[in-house]
């Protein structure tokens, strides 16, 4: 099951040259890019780790591909994903966030139904991978 | 021979290709305001501005070549600039990087200082993250290294300025698209730190050395610098400032246009006293004036003063 979290996550995966543009459409906005890593695939996991240190004052997107290949090299068999944050006053906030990098297998989600009080059934998602411990999970 | 008119530049390339019109190229390629720019805005420097000439041609051509679909390698260009202090390395750094910019060759032509503070660590494991930070930084446009010479240090073999000295090379080698290096210091340290790094030597290709300023040209420098701050000299002060630029450039740590620069500050200073002092009404033509006394109260003309300023 291919996860569709962030921007053009229905798009066929962004190739590196891509990836550059939408940088370089972050750092000509002025937002402050990002990169983190999960291989906890559910939606509402929002705090991913962040690889290295928030890149500030750049002016050219070749430092962050240079940050997004080393995590890569260290994640890859993890979701990865740029985010750009918009510092400016009132809107303070993540402007984009797309993945650059994912597990080649993804085994998706099982529905939980639990009962509760009068009949009333609770639903929730369970993803398969997080049936094993962190780092082990989509395979060595 | 073509009927166009050749811009004036004399170290343009004169090997032309069978269709394609260097003149309009060269045109296109709005380098000549550049250079004019640099010729107006900075003295003297004669054999830097034939080499950035000859750098521009190089890089024209290059492109040229890649539109014609012949193979050109991309040139090196990180470069060596030696001199001594007020030469003007990082007034002429700032404007190599605009320069490169325009002709296409860094993506952002943005200048990032660095000196050794900026890329070695305290303890282990500093360096790295801290050059990587700075490298980053330079991206897309010039990382310019003052002082150079202080990444290593021979006396202490566990200095971490090794370790920065190699995060560097290796960008020079394999981000060459990505970023210009500009390694700037004085002439015979530049040279030790060259012989001791060979790494170093080989992967810059242009070593550029800025020559010390003739009296002449400082007097112009500094015509040029009151110019731009709306002061100015008259016949009796020109000549005191001539009369102090040759007692001052014989005194140790004559910094060249920097020199200039602080003694028109000091003048300044002493100008705005003088006219506290007077009172009463000023015209524009008083506020803008240099007296010779302001400039002959400097402690360079020793004798005749009072000892109260520093050099």
């Amino acid at each position: 099951m291919r996860i569709t979290q962030g921007t053009f996550s229905y798009l066929p995966e962004l190739s590196d040259e891509q990836i550059t543009a939408q940088l370089q459409y972050c750092l000509d906005n002025e937002w402050a890019v990002s990169v983190e890593y999960t291989d906890d695939p559910h939606p509402r996991n929002a705090y991913w780790e962040m690889f290295g240190m928030p890149l500030f004052d750049l002016k050219d997107p070749a430092g962050i591909m240079q940050e997004i290949t080393a995590c890569r090299k260290a994640f890859p068999r993890h979701y990865i994903r740029v985010n750009g944050y918009d510092r400016r006053y009132r809107r303070q906030t993540m402007a984009l966030s797309f993945l650059v990098n994912r597990p080649p297998e993804e085994p998706g989600f099982r529905l939980e139904r639990q009962e509760s009080t009068d009949r009333v059934v609770r639903y929730t998602l369970h993803a398969y991978a997080t049936d094993r411990p962190a780092g082990e999970r989509y395979g060595a | 021979m073509r009927p166009t008119v050749r811009p004036e530049s004399g170290t343009e390339p004169k090997a032309v290709a069978e269709r394609v019109d260097l003149d309009a190229e060269f045109r296109a390629s709005n380098i000549q305001p550049l250079l004019d720019e640099l010729d107006r805005e900075l003295i003297g420097l004669t054999p830097i501005k034939t080499r950035i000439r000859e750098i521009a041609a190089l890089l024209l051509v290059a492109r040229l070549r890649e539109q014609r679909g012949l193979t050109s390698d991309r040139p090196t260009l990180h470069m060596s600039f030696t001199g001594k202090p007020g030469t003007g390395k990082t007034t002429v750094a700032l404007r190599m990087a605009s320069i490169l910019h325009q002709l296409g060759y860094v993506r952002k032509g943005h200048l990032v200082v660095a000196t050794r503070d900026d890329l070695v660590g305290q303890y282990v494991g500093h360096t790295a993250p801290k050059t990587k930070e700075v490298l980053k930084r330079a991206m897309g446009g010039v990382l310019f290294i003052d002082e150079a010479y202080y990444l290593h240090r021979p006396e202490n073999e566990r200095d971490y300025g090794q370790e920065a000295i190699e995060m560097l090379l290796q960008v020079m080698e394999n981000q060459r698209e990505d970023l210009v290096v500009i390694l700037a210091g004085y002439r015979d340290r530049m040279e030790t730190f060259f012989q001791s790094n060979p790494g170093f030597h080989s992967r810059v290709a242009h070593h550029l050395d800025f020559p010390d300023y003739a009296l002449d040209e400082l007097m112009a420098i500094a015509e040029l610098m009151l110019g731009r701050q709306q002061y100015g000299l008259d016949d009796a002060s020109r000549a005191a400032f001539r009369e102090y630029l040759a007692r001052r450039m014989e005194q140790p740590h004559f910094a060249n246009a920097r020199s200039v620069r602080n003694a028109l500050d000091r003048a300044k200073l002493r100008q705005a006293n003088r006219l506290l002092r007077l009172g009463g009404q000023v015209t524009d033509e008083e506020l803008t004036r240099l007296d010779a006394a302001d400039i002959r109260q400097s402690r360079v003309f020793g004798d005749e003063t009072t000892d109260q300023e520093r050099p």
